[in-house]
């Protein structure tokens, strides 16, 4: 065996070595501390030495350039990378509690923490993605939560980032990863589509969910080639009480075709927060997996399909989520054929697109709000059955749209908030021209067009004769009168 | 330190003086010239004779084929090359060609090599167009990063200790860490005649602490430089090709 490199209480570039807290194959991850730092670290050294595996090294290498560039909630904190020839080290922020690993001995889990979970893990990966990095090796033990709910994703040895050299690729051509959440495309040794790693994510929501891994745990290319052409077991047949709308967004993740999965983890997101929208294809309805003859067709035909691979940044900016907010009171009519031409243009280049038509109905402060209008009408069905009714001229998939009826006292603050939530990349939204009205309640385009961390699009309507006799008045223009 | 590194200028002097703008307002320290400073563009004398301010000054420069090419016509290249460098060599004042003629090969400094082309034969202007020379390149010389041009495409290649290799195209602004456990050769884009389909023109920043390489694009007057090289009368595809960056 070989010598320890490092001993408790040793200091290394001003960490001390506190304890062992986890001995990988590839590396060793010291607890540290430092004088006058007190938030938790850890220290990850690589083995080094005689009859070390290459791939460790390569693998370490990875983490050293790509830790460093990753920002945000869902990755442990990089506080330094030691690059030595000699001895090279990380020091990450260390996440308090446990991994996801440790909740096996609970599955199969509700069905509806499954899908809380996997919203988490699905906006963790879509924050990665677009920050150039696809993980490629998504599985229980690499997901933590932090205190606040927000999924920390761990090791990032086997990741590839779309703008710096791909060491793993390069080195070996071999597929590297975990046997059972591996992505057929993986195992092709494609390694830059992000899609990969809802592949991965479907494996564990199945894995969740049912208590059963859909491709078993075998390790051998072999075995792990199988899923290149065989299809797992529908869920339902494992649980018959399994929801058609999960079976739905787990198989679409489990597809073997890569464009035929969900285009970006923002999407899934949205899906599983969003279950009742949820379109059922017979993918929902499937008891028994793919016929004899389509598992021969993908064995024997794989060129078929030539897996299309757009670069990870161009892929990302072509499927985006877009909410446009709807205006249902009397009178708005003008605006909403604005919007509905504004957003035709949006989606007319970007066939990977989602539409979120959202309304948002404005709530006293201290007046009761009733469910049902004064004819017994159900407000909320009927303000859904109008945005269906806007979005129809678009002829959008129903895979492409969803519509969100929400109550809100402040309506501004209300659509930042589903914009956050769920990831939204593009808001549209129509400018109030009533003066009167924006005087008394205030713009809420301006509000939404300044305080959105993604685009917005303020859309006003074309100007009637009558609008140019008289001065324009304008929801987000900044003149005194606005 | 912040170096900047400049490859095949070939006597273009808007797309020269575009990046050595921008260089010096990412804080370049130290300059470096890897070579090319004339031919197919249609400002040499100037090219050259900023190329000798900033040597003075303390840049490094090494020699490129088409600098060989004005003292010594037995250097192989293509039909137009050679008129542009037969021009050239009418434009060029003595003190121009003599800083041309006592121009190294290589040049070392540091942990740095910098070469025009592959470092294991710099005379014969191979270019390093896959790992097969950078590994070669590579075995030649210990330093641990290599800089050098001649290929007008940007590549960064590099070297595990076990010997392997690994070749990657680099992202405009992306800065690429040049880890230290492996060595590395940087290929840099061409300031004066671009071949990567991107007409902007191209140079490297390092950062020396940091060990941090980034390629960077620059937009100039590509339209000034055309009507400079057809004005001379050189050959037309020498001005077409700057629009395309082919």
């Amino acid at each position: 065996m070989a010598k320890p490199l490092h001993e408790p209480g040793v200091v290394l570039d001003g960490f001390r070595l506190d304890e062992i807290a986890h001995q990988g194959g590839f590396s060793a991850v010291w607890r540290v501390s430092r004088p006058g730092v007190s938030t938790p670290m850890l220290m990850k050294v690589p083995r080094i030495g005689e009859g070390t595996d290459p791939a460790a090294i390569v693998s370490f290498e990875m983490e050293q350039m790509i830790m460093p560039r990753l920002t945000g909630q869902h990755v442990a904190k990089c506080i330094v990378v030691g690059d030595f020839a000699v001895q090279p080290y990380i020091v990450l922020e260390c996440i308090p509690g446990k991994t996801l690993y440790e909740r096996l001995p609970e599955l199969p889990l509700p069905y509806a923490e499954v899908a809380a979970i996997g919203v988490k893990i699905a906006q963790a990966l879509d924050d990665i993605h677009r920050q150039h990095v696809v993980h490629l090796d998504i599985k229980p033990s690499n997901i933590m939560f932090r205190p606040s709910g927000e999924a920390v994703l761990l090791d990032f040895g086997l990741s590839h980032h779309d703008q710096l050299p791909d060491l793993m690729q390069e080195e070996f051509r071999v597929p590297f990863g975990t046997a059972p959440y591996m992505s057929p495309e993986q195992l092709r040794g494609i390694r830059s589509d992000p899609r990969s790693d809802l592949f991965a994510l479907g494996v564990l929501l199945y894995f969740f969910s049912t208590g059963v891994r859909p491709f078993g745990e075998r390790e051998t290319i072999r075995a792990m080639r199988k899923r290149l052409w065989r299809d797992p077991v529908p869920p339902r047949r494992l649980r018959p009480d399994y929801p058609p709308w999960l079976q739905e967004i787990v198989l679409r993740c489990l597809d073997i075709e890569p464009g035929w999965r969900y285009p970006t983890a923002a999407q899934l997101a949205f899906d599983l927060s969003h279950h009742d929208q949820v379109k059922l294809t017979t993918r929902s309805e499937r008891m028994r997996r793919d016929p004899i003859t389509t598992v021969l067709r993908r064995r024997f035909n794989k060129d078929l399909m030539r897996p299309h691979q757009p670069a990870l940044a161009a892929h990302l900016s072509s499927s985006p989520i877009i909410a446009v907010a709807i205006d249902l009171t009397e009178g708005s009519r003008a605006i909403n054929d604005a919007l509905r031409v504004t957003t035709e243009r949006i989606l007319a280049t970007l066939p990977s697109a989602r539409l979120a038509c959202v309304n948002v109905l404005k709530q006293g402060r201290i007046t009761i709000d009733f469910t049902l209008d004064e004819f017994g009408h159900n407000k909320q069905i009927e303000r859904l059955v109008a945005l269906k009714h806007w979005a129809a001229p678009i002829e959008l998939d129903e895979r492409q749209l969803t519509v969100h009826a929400i109550e809100a006292i402040d309506p501004a603050t209300a659509i930042l908030d589903f914009a956050r939530a769920n990831s939204i990349d593009h808001i549209v939204i129509g400018a109030r021209q009533n003066s009167l009205l924006r005087k008394l309640l205030g713009s809420v385009s301006a509000k939404v067009a300044a305080e959105a961390q993604c685009t917005v699009t303020v859309v006003r309507p074309p100007p009637t004769s009558q609008d140019e006799a008289a001065p324009a008045t304008d929801d987000v223009s900044l003149s005194s009168a606005g | 330190m912040q170096i900047a590194l400049f490859a095949d200028i070939h006597g273009n002097r808007q797309a020269f003086e575009a990046c050595l703008k921008q260089a010096r307002d990412f804080g370049a320290e130290r300059y470096v010239l890897l070579g090319d400073f004339v031919g197919y563009g249609a400002d040499p004398d100037w090219t050259v004779t900023t190329a000798m301010e900033l040597v003075d000054q303390g840049a490094f420069a090494v020699l490129g084929n088409h600098d060989s090419a004005i003292a010594n016509s037995r250097e192989q290249m293509n039909l137009e090359a050679k008129v542009a460098i037969e021009w050239t060599r009418g434009e060029l004042g003595t003190q121009q060609r003599r800083f041309l003629a006592q121009l190294p090969l290589r040049q070392n400094d540091e942990d740095r090599l910098y070469v025009h082309a592959d470092a294991s034969n710099p005379a014969s202007w191979i270019y390093v167009i896959s790992t097969v020379e950078a590994s070669r390149s590579l075995a030649f010389d210990p330093a641990q990063i290599t800089f050098c041009g001649h290929v007008h495409r940007p590549a960064i290649y590099s070297m595990s200790p076990t010997a392997k290799m690994t070749a990657f195209t680099p992202t405009t602004g992306a800065a690429v860490p040049l880890l230290q456990g492996r060595r590395w050769l940087a290929v840099l884009g061409s300031v004066g005649q671009p071949r990567d389909g991107n007409p902007a023109a191209s140079f490297a920043m390092l950062d020396t602490k940091k060990r941090e390489l980034t390629y960077c694009r620059v937009p100039y007057d590509v339209e000034q430089a055309v009507a400079a090289i057809r004005k001379k009368g050189l050959p037309r595809w020498l001005a077409d090709r700057l629009f395309l960056g082919q």
